[in-house]
């Protein structure tokens, strides 16, 4: 088998020998010549076949001769210079940055352009006077780098980067630094006359440096505790704040009076700490998205016809925004539909992939109502708008309340429900503990009371969760499952129901399993068969040809498609027809049973035979999966579908497993709500644009996706389709690590009662402070890392079992 | 021992430097890639020639066009 030079697939039908290199297609050989004749072939030394297959892009990109529409697309524009920022999901390899960022050798009107990789986009800066931004993207899609262009660019958004949690962190750990060292000479409580001589100057200095980690650095445990007390929360900032205001104050009072070095050292090392912490929770995948909704698929514009006064009908480009009831839409092959509408002219073969997770395009006659978010998959369509953009069958979905809430804003997050007991015995201690001072010693019991605060600021309690659930994350990652957030996995510890999508999430989207009904077919006419399936693009040819035998493939006498019908041809006085049941030429009452499913007729010699029939095929493990969830949780399968898969379904899963079939997005979403209603933790497996309300709703919603390339919904969690049978593994996984977290609870507490003891005698010295926080800060750090390391690897021998 | 005080200044002026060259550095958005550029520098100088002296006569091939209007799309 030879592999194509550039792109690396297999040369199956055809194979173009171009300077003794081998090319699997027109398109891929194309781009060779191109980048050769421009001297850029160092592409292909970079990495062995980096290329990707350009697709057909013709009247594509017409849109972008709106002016409208670009000028919303462009970062900048003076007139003279423009800068674009696209998507480009197909890099994916060092060769894609490198022609992406030498653009200009091929275009010299490119002035700069620089890619970001995990984030697969390319900004470039391109000269208007030379060239248009159709044409900069004709030429990234000439070259295999299609730009994608969404309804979601058309809404400018003000790229915001918050990069605030950097700036604190670098402030503190540059303040820790340097404090560390001035306050180093006094740990020792050597009496020198040098360093007595000092001593004002080192302490004046470390209240300098502490200055930005308290004010700036730490502001936002202040605000975060304020808004708990106000919403008479305890949260975890709160004894953090006050520990951080105790240990400032005390500090201050102890150079004002001389007293001490006070704990400036101890003060930073803690905020910094603590911002370590929130950084590595912080783990992001660029490239993936969990907040998608509708208009991540949708065009930006739609060709509109329209009749001008000669009456002559004119195509024109135009935002989808701007479509209104009652416009007349030209849909091209591959394109979207962005509203529902009316097929008026052209045969529909709708692919609602993107919507329902269906694999087999649905065939629609004229007059028949197509809903938004299908694509066309054969030839043009002319169609009449019912309904606009914003309000059509799937988008009016997002205008569910539950869109605008946020999802993780309402619940107590672990380490705040310890915080609430712990903040109350805490302050209980720092008064007792006065009160007794102030009996027999009151010159110490400012001393003591400030001293129990600082000690028992809880700062190994608030690192313990932040770093196991960042952990955790990370090995979730590499088994994955990308996580939106971490938070994500202490709600995955408490789901109690298990609700499925089955199209598209039970059932693969790319395998079809075929079954054959009715006279058995001769070799001759299996043969013909083939060779006729072969030469017909649709999609269903496509899979039925490649399951079967490919041996003497003959060459066809005749051969005529009609789109959206069926094929018809002949070979040496043998003529077959394969396609609907009508085209085949038979008008019997089907069983309702066939009716119901995606079938292709074949009649030979005008004989009826019979129908290969398309059943889709259920994911490896969906049994398993489901006796495993079984055990301690509720399963359910919510389905779009009408109930024809029931009978195979309750075969296949456990008994008792509850089915409910004919569910719209909306009911979808409200079973979800309901469940919650009465109690439940759902989380929701789905797949599909028809899942996202139900998606939003749970209290975890994952994505399965078969290529993290292809957008998926917004949701929680998206589960790469490999992983789908584990499910069960994850969710146990999840339980250990919230067990990690109470561990590690355990084990602060041990370090605060050490500290308390300091300090309620009245001994905390600020060396004690210092080695004691650093000591337990760390060692809470390290234990959670083994911890989930160790669990960790036995997810892994688990999954690849 | 006076010296301590110019010591410190300098000490930690020089600390402010690099402190203020991160903040400058996150500012501009170093850190938001972190990856692009480890490849990006590994780059050589790259365009391959073949029988390089001709290269100059011949005018670059520059494509601001497709060479073929874009054929009309057929059913």
């Amino acid at each position: 088998m030879v592999n194509c030079f550039h792109c690396g697939d297999a040369c199956l039908d055809v194979e173009i020998k171009h300077e003794e290199k081998s090319f699997c297609c027109h398109g891929c050989k194309t781009v060779f010549d191109i980048l050769h004749d421009n001297h850029l072939s160092y592409y292909y030394d970079l990495e062995n076949t980096p290329g990707i297959s350009p697709k057909e892009i013709a009247g594509k990109f017409d849109f972008l001769d709106n002016e409208a529409i670009v000028e919303k697309l462009l970062e900048f524009n003076d007139g003279n210079t423009q800068i674009v920022s696209f998507l480009i999901p197909s890099i994916h390899c060092s060769s894609c940055i490198w022609i992406l960022e030498n653009l200009n050798k091929l275009n010299p009107s490119v002035k700069s352009s620089q890619v970001n990789f995990p984030e697969k986009t390319v900004r470039i800066t391109f000269s208007t006077e030379e060239n248009s931004l159709k044409n900069l993207v004709i030429l990234l899609s000439r070259i295999g780098y299609e730009p994608y262009i969404s309804l979601d660019d058309s809404e400018k958004k003000e790229k915001y980067i918050n990069r605030s949690l950097i700036y604190k962190l670098g402030i503190a750990g540059f303040a820790f630094g340097n404090i560390m060292f001035l306050s180093f000479p006094e740990y020792f409580e050597h009496s020198e006359f040098w360093l007595d001589q000092f001593k004002p100057f080192f302490r004046w200095l470390m209240f300098a440096f502490s200055l930005p980690v308290v004010f700036y650095s730490g502001s936002g445990y202040f605000t975060s505790a304020y808004k708990g007390l106000r919403s008479k929360i305890l949260n975890i900032d709160v004894p953090i704040a006050l520990g951080i205001a105790v240990l400032f104050i005390r500090s201050t009072i102890d150079i004002v009076f001389d007293l001490g070095t006070g704990f400036f050292d101890s003060l930073s090392g803690l905020v910094f700490f603590l911002l370590l912490g929130k950084f590595f929770q912080q783990k992001t995948y660029s490239y993936l998205s969990f907040e998608r909704d509708y208009k991540s698929y949708f065009p930006i514009a739609v060709t509109r016809l329209f009749k001008n006064a000669e009456g002559n009908t004119i195509e024109e480009q135009a935002e989808v925004y701007t479509v209104q009831k009652g416009d007349r839409l030209l849909i091209r092959n591959n394109e979207i539909i962005p509203v529902d509408a009316i097929l008026i002219k052209g045969n529909a073969l709708i692919d609602y992939s993107f919507v329902t997770g269906e694999a087999e395009p649905i065939s629609k006659q004229s007059g028949d109502k197509l809903f938004a978010g299908g694509k066309q998959q054969a030839g043009i369509l002319e169609v009449e708008v019912l309904k606009p953009v914003a309000q059509s069958y799937l988008t009016q979905l997002w205008s569910n309340d539950v869109f605008s809430k946020d999802k993780f804003g309402i619940f107590e997050s672990i380490t705040d429900s310890i915080s609430k007991r712990f903040t109350v015995v805490l302050l209980t201690i720092a008064f007792i503990s006065t009160i007794f001072w102030l009996v027999v010693d009151p010159s110490k019991a400012f001393n003591v009371f400030t001293s129990v605060l600082i000690v028992a600021c809880p700062c190994a309690i608030a690192l313990a969760a932040p770093f196991t659930l960042g952990n955790v994350l990370r090995i979730f990652g590499r088994e994955k499952l990308y996580l939106k957030e971490a938070s994500v996995i202490e709600q995955m510890a408490k789901l109690d129901t298990v609700v499925f999508d089955k199209t598209g999430t039970l059932t693969t989207n790319q395998k079809n399993m075929i079954s054959y009904e009715g006279i058995a077919l001769s070799e001759e006419e299996k043969q013909l068969l083939t060779s006729t399936l072969r030469a017909s693009s649709h999609p269903l040819s496509r899979s039925l040809y490649n399951m079967l035998d490919k041996n003497n493939i003959q060459t066809l006498d005749e051969f005529e498609e009609e789109v959206g019908k069926g094929i018809s041809a002949t070979a040496k006085n043998n003529s077959i027809k394969v396609g609907s049941y009508e085209f085949v030429g038979y008008y019997d009452e089907l069983t309702s049973e066939v009716k119901n499913r995606t079938t292709v007729h074949i009649s030979a010699n005008q004989v009826y035979k019979g129908c290969y029939i398309f059943n889709s095929e259920y994911r490896k493990g969906v049994a398993e999966i489901f006796e495993q969830l079984g055990i301690d949780k509720d399963v359910v399968v919510l389905s779009g579908d009408n109930e024809g898969e029931r009978e195979r379904l309750e075969e296949l899963l456990p008994k008792g497993t509850k089915l409910y079939f004919n569910q719209k997005p909306d009911d979808k979403l409200n079973f979800i709500k309901a469940l919650q209603q009465n109690g439940k933790q759902v989380l929701m497996i789905g797949d599909g644009l028809n899942d996202a309300g139900a998606l939003k709703q749970s209290d975890v919603g994952f994505v399965i996706s078969e290529n993290t390339n292809v957008f998926s919904p917004a949701c929680d969690g998206i589960l790469h389709a490999t992983r789908f049978n584990k499910i069960g593994d994850f969710l146990n996984f999840s339980k250990k690590g919230i067990k990690i977290i109470k561990w590690a609870f355990l084990f602060s507490l041990f370090y605060n009662l050490i500290g308390l003891t300091f300090a309620v005698t009245g001994h905390l010295k600020p060396v004690v402070a210092a080695i004691l926080m650093p000591l337990s800060s760390i060692s809470i750090v390290i234990f959670t890392t083994i911890a989930t390391q160790y669990v960790g690897k036995k997810l892994r021998t688990n999954i690849n079992k | 021992m006076t010296i301590i005080y110019m010591l410190l200044a300098i000490s930690v002026f020089v600390a402010l430097i690099f402190f203020a060259l991160f903040i400058y550095s996150v500012k501009k958005g170093q850190y938001d890639d972190t990856y692009t550029p480890s490849v990006r520098m590994l780059f050589e100088d790259e365009l391959v020639k073949e029988g390089s002296a001709n290269i100059k006569n011949t005018s670059k091939k520059t494509i601001t066009k497709p060479e073929t209007e874009p054929a009309t799309w057929q059913e």
